[in-house]
């Protein structure tokens, strides 16, 4: 196994939020039909967590799960385990119509941090960020970019992009987050 | 700016979320078809001032495709319903005739 690297190996920045790519982090997308037991079941064993609804994320022991379309999870997990994760759970869905995918190293994520973090990515997106609440995640963009988001608490916000565009993440978050730059 | 709820996710999503896929409920002509139905389903496009059915996908978001009913002149949004229908729902309709008692009718 090569030594494995996030995009941008954990670099922050300290504005009115702080920026701080997150490091390593194993992300699953998991594809079918979110109303079966089979996925239900997988989604548990893999995470703990309970199966999101619409536009929700849920969180158990072992990680978190997106909803990011009617067919679509996202598994936030370990990046150690997202490999034996992703066996598991392709296992326990046998011969049922679906994909799961190992994507941690194809997107990076960034934490904003601070009491204006719905703010900072305000800046960025056409989404409303005052209505997100903890529990919520928003598929939508930031500047030109496809990005989502949720919050792990009030003041903190979690932010997945491509990888393949994660300096330009940054730069954009870190620039929405300088000091001055305060709306409110 | 034009805000619709994407009916899959949703969420309100502004224009610059999504990507505009031209008129809906086409129908499709293609092998054995006429010259002139050929080039009517390739070429010829309603573009009405007033009522309008689009197709529209999330593209930022789920991914997926689906309908908007709206007003062309006015850009108000009637309705967005599922992609998986060759024909606007009555809800739909209905919802469009409540703002315009005279308006002629889909097709
Ligand atoms: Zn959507």
């Amino acid at each position: 196994m090569s030594n494995a690297v996030s995009a941008l190996q954990g670099a922050s920045f300290d504005g009115y939020c702080k920026v701080e790519e997150a490091g390593l982090t194993g992300m699953i997308t998991l594809r079918g039909d979110l109303a079966s037991k089979g996925v239900a079941k997988a989604v548990k064993a893999a995470t703990g967590a309970a199966m999101p609804g619409q536009g929700e994320v849920t969180e158990g022991a072992k990680g978190r799960v997106g909803w990011m379309s009617p067919d679509e999870l996202l598994l936030i997990v370990d990046h150690a385990e997202a490999a034996a994760i992703v066996e598991a759970a392709a296992k326990s869905l046998g011969d049922e119509h679906s994909l799961v995918v190992n994507v941690s190293d194809a997107r990076a994520v960034y934490r904003v941090k601070g009491a204006a973090c719905r703010e900072v990515i305000a800046k960025l997106t056409p989404a409303d960020t005052s209505v997100m609440q903890p529990g919520m995640l928003r598929r939508t963009r930031i500047a030109q970019i496809p990005a989502a988001f949720y919050l792990e608490d009030d003041e903190t916000a979690v932010l997945v992009c491509f990888r393949s565009v994660a300096q330009y993440a940054f730069d954009l978050l870190k620039d929405a987050a300088k000091p001055g730059g305060e709306v409110w | 700016m034009l805000i619709l709820e994407c009916p899959y996710c949703g969420v309100m999503a502004d224009e610059t979320d999504l990507h505009g896929g031209g008129e809906a409920h086409l129908k499709r002509f293609g092998p054995g078809s006429s010259d002139d139905e050929f080039e009517t389903y390739l070429f010829h496009r309603k573009n009405p001032k007033g009522v309008h059915f689009e197709r529209w996908r999330h593209v930022s978001g789920c991914g997926k495709w689906f309908h908007a009913a709206r007003n062309t002149m006015t850009l108000e949004v009637y309705a967005t319903y599922s992609a998986q229908t060759t024909e606007p729902p009555q809800d739909v309709i209905d919802a469009v005739k409540a703002k315009h008692p005279d308006w002629e009718g889909y097709k």
